[in-house]
């Protein structure tokens, strides 16, 4: 018998045909990356390839490493395998793997999102046979609100902060989140403020064209006080800490889809929660796998188990694949744990 | 209704109690009467007939959502909340509608009239008139236990700056049997106090544990000790030739504990006292364990009188010959009590909890640590001059318990937390060693850190070995130091013994699995501990 498209080693996600990794999670020779979160992209791989989009973010993080690149919709032939990167709507840069070997065409999700953030490059439904999908969100309980009801609700925060004499303190994954943000903010309200990490992915996204509004990195010698109603984006593990507090008085926000959630949101002691988030909901994965067209579908990552009963009742062939994604970089916000 | 869901989400949007007390006071001075009364009402612990059952609400959920029935069932323990689960399944409201909060309580009330299919009418039109938020708070009251981080304390508090009354004043007209259904908002809050529930109860005075060594109460001699039952905080009302007996939630117990009303024969009317309920054998109070038989039970039968008999044990005096002690300092009080008590026959279900001498702190802590021979689980130190407060007040009560029993165990299963802890893993199992087997002996929830439990969520993620449903058996390798209260016999329980109070005290990086505890071990803390 013929070999799968794809299977499912220890390593991650592998291609026999093509002799090459997806989003491995432990050293391969030959890793194709969908985007640069680190759950995705990790480091050690001899060769790396991912979307042009990705590649600066990636050496960014990872440091000297191989990297070869496509454009979004480039064919490349690795061994048997016809290998293509598809926009996945998650964050700048982030792709879908498409996979086709003998006729017969995979595709791996990678973390998506339906919904055009304005920023991210839109997601494109791929036609497929099989479907590897994530399903962070995968309950009937995740629905996203409009992303500009969420941006008027974070823009009266902000302004309402700014009119008490506080600091807003935006806590965000340095990396997507954080740029996303910024393009919904009011810059009228006041100055945008950034924590150096999530100013250093700006400007290696800026140097790629991405449009950002204008921010400035916190120095150490920045006084809060020559800085009235301004916002700070930083990595929610900075909330709380002394870099925190020498904001002056502030109120904190996270940004997530598990903010639809009070009990998330009361646990993560913020004083806000929006709900935003670059996961697809319940409505949007199904929308997915419909457009996709594919029979066998995977689900990783998430409710798996209750996400793949469902979709088995609705009539696709749905099974669990065990991977590490997430964890160490879990929505919630957790950035620097673990 | 969207002023009422405006306050909530004003009050969950902020940790601090001086904001929720402001937004809550705003209510107040706006609100109409009626909703007002349901505000104190649901604050207070108190909330509508049941309209209907959880599991039709889930249905009819389930099918106007257009999902199967499990899976809302699967989504509600990840969620935390049934009443937040289904205002999240359903499509969005159509007929968007803005009634007041006393409307769909009298909606969910006047329910039971009409027949099964109507009532289901009525639910599904309230869903589609109500926005997320609304529906979360319409199906709180019927699924009931309205906690949203209100305590009575701060809604009083919050009364209190909206009416210009005084705080203990208004505790006091929130006590007893009173329901909307009974009063309106003037009479509970504004009338003159003339026709005062003959069975109202006092605010209860809680107390504090001590931060760190009683040496810092300065001189000995202005402070009282008392032995710190294990039993179940009481108020024992005497009044009108009736007696009422308050559990410190403020529930009505007086069905429970028939044996109370023979206090009737000993003591005058207009008496309150504060106490501990215990079972007793005649000469001591017996385990929490004979005693949790009797919680929970409003009809008691006649083996279990004879089995598992209380007392109250009484250490303070409210009210005599119906005049408010309060103001008056313990000492007095604590006379006029030992006055009123000395001399009662051996079988009345009434004793003092006796105050213990001692000429200095050290001479304490050597008492204390006989508590637990003293059926008693640590001190009470209460200042001599100190008036009975209402509510946890800091400085004049203390209690002083002894350090718990701790055993270090295995962690072998693990389970996904609700509510505010829905994400991560916090619900675990832990096991002692017999042999080469691990023997599971409690589960525990509590005692780590946000951090220490993101950390262990990491860890369960990557080391499940089986999953069971919901439950994961992980690789046997984390040892905890768990921490308990209490042990006794059970042979429900495959170890044999059952915990009380268990938590997680320490993470035992240091220990490899292999140097846990046995289960001999945790027989020896139970023969000690009997």
């Amino acid at each position: 018998m013929r070999d799968p498209v794809l299977t499912f080693t220890d390593r991650g996600i592998f291609c026999p045909a093509g002799g090459f990794h997806i989003d491995p999670w432990r050293p391969v020779d030959r890793a194709l990356i969908t985007h640069g979160h680190a759950d995705h992209a990790r480091r050690g791989h001899n060769h790396y390839l991912s979307t042009r989009q990705a590649a600066p973010v990636i050496r960014h993080r990872l440091g000297d490493i191989t990297i070869d690149t496509l454009r979004y919709g480039e064919t490349r032939r690795i061994g048997d395998a016809d290998v293509s990167f598809l926009p996945a709507g998650h964050i700048p840069g982030s792709a879908q793997i498409r996979v086709a070997v003998g006729g017969e065409v995979w595709v791996v999700s990678g973390d998506y999102k339906i919904t055009p953030d304005g920023l991210s490059e839109p997601f494109e439904p791929v036609p497929c046979h099989s479907f590897i999908t994530e399903c962070t969100f995968g309950l009937p309980v995740f629905k996203w609100p409009d992303q500009a009801d969420v941006a008027r609700d974070l823009n009266a925060w902000w302004a309402a902060n700014a009119a008490d004499g506080k600091t807003s303190i935006l806590g965000a994954y340095s990396l997507g989140k954080a740029q996303r943000l910024m393009t919904l903010l009011n810059p009228d309200i006041g100055p945008l403020l950034t924590h150096g990490a999530v100013e250093a992915t700006n400007a290696v996204l800026r140097a790629q064209g991405y449009q950002l509004p204008h921010t400035q990195q916190i120095e150490p010698d920045l006084r809060i006080k020559d800085r009235p109603g301004a916002l700070v984006i930083a990595p929610p593990a900075a909330l709380g800490t002394p870099w925190a507090r020498k904001l002056g008085p502030s109120s904190t926000a996270l940004a997530s889809g598990w903010m639809g959630l009070r009990g998330v949101r009361r646990r993560r002691a913020a004083d806000r929660g929006f709900v935003l988030s670059d996961h697809a909901d319940w409505d949007g994965l199904l929308s997915a796998i419909t457009a996709t067209g594919a029979e066998n579908i995977y689900a990783t990552h998430g409710y798996t188990d209750i996400f793949a009963r469902a979709l088995n009742e609705m009539g696709w062939a749905a099974q669990i694949i065990p991977t590490e994604f997430g964890g160490t970089e879990d929505e919630t916000g957790t950035e620097a744990a673990a | 209704m969207k002023d009422f869901a405006a306050l909530f989400t004003a009050i969950d949007q902020t940790t601090k109690t001086s904001l929720k007390t402001k937004a809550l006071a705003d209510y107040f001075t706006q609100a109409p009467d009626a909703d007002k009364l349901w505000t104190i009402a649901l604050f207070s612990g108190r909330r509508p007939k049941r309209a209907v059952t959880t599991t039709q609400l889930r249905e009819w959920a389930a099918e106007k959502a257009g999902i199967p029935l499990w899976l809302l069932e699967e989504s509600y323990p990840i969620v935390g909340d049934l009443a937040e689960t289904i205002a999240l399944v359903l499509p969005a409201p159509d007929q968007m509608t803005d009634m007041p909060l006393s409307h769909w309580i009298n909606t969910l009330q006047d329910i039971y009239k009409v027949d099964p299919d109507t009532r289901k009418t009525h639910i599904l039109a309230a869903w589609d008139q109500l926005d997320t938020t609304e529906r979360f708070l319409f199906n709180k009251l019927i699924t009931g236990g309205f906690r949203i981080g209100v305590s009575q304390k701060l809604m009083t508090r919050a009364l209190a700056q909206a009416t210009g009354q005084d705080e203990p004043n208004l505790a006091h007209r929130l006590m007893g049997g009173w329901t909307p259904d009974t009063t309106s908002y003037h009479a509970l809050i504004e009338a003159e106090d003339k026709a005062a529930d003959l069975s109202r109860p006092y605010p209860f005075y809680l107390s504090y544990q001590i931060d760190d060594d009683p040496e810092n109460l300065g001189s000995p001699k202005n402070w009282q000790a008392e032995w710190k039952w294990d039993g179940i905080r009481g108020q024992l009302i005497l009044r009108g030739g009736e007696h009422h007996v308050w559990s410190r939630g403020e529930e009505l117990i007086t069905d429970r504990f028939p044996e109370l009303a023979r206090a009737l024969d000993h003591l005058p009317d207009g008496t309150v006292l504060d106490g501990e309920i215990v079972t007793w054998d005649g000469a001591a109070p017996m385990s929490f364990n004979t005693l949790q038989k009797r919680i929970g039970r409003k009809t008691v039968p006649i083996k279990l009188l004879k089995d598992a008999p209380v007392i109250l044990l009484a250490y303070d005096l409210l009210e005599e010959n119906g005049k408010d002690l309060r103001q008056l300092p313990l000492a007095t009080r604590r006379a006029r009590l030992d006055a009123l008590l000395t001399d009662l026959p051996p079988d009345a279900p009434l004793r003092t909890s006796p105050a213990i001498p001692f000429p200095d702190w050290q001479s304490l802590a050597q008492i204390r640590a006989d508590a637990r021979e003293n059926r008693a689980e640590g001190l009470m130190i209460k200042r001599l001059d100190s008036p009975y407060l209402a509510g946890r007040k800091k400085g004049d009560w203390w209690k002083w318990k002894l350090d718990p029993l701790t055993i270090d165990a295995v962690m072998i299963y693990a389970q996904q937390g609700h509510g505010r802890r829905a994400n991560l893993f916090t619900d675990f199992t832990f096991a002692v060693w017999q042999g080469n087997d691990l023997v599971p002996f409690t589960k525990a929830y509590s005692g780590l850190t946000d951090a220490e439990f993101n950390q262990i969520t990491a860890w369960v993620r990557k080391n499940t070995l089986q999953r069971f449903g919901p439950v994961r058996q992980v690789r046997p390798e984390h040892v905890f130091e768990i921490a308990f209260e209490g042990i006794h016999e059970s042979p429900r329980h495959k170890s044999g013994v059952a915990l009380r109070f268990p938590r997680m005290s320490r993470w035992r990086h240091d220990k490899p699995a292999q140097e846990a505890n046995t289960l001999d071990d945790l027989k020896g803390i139970l023969n000690a501990f009997q």
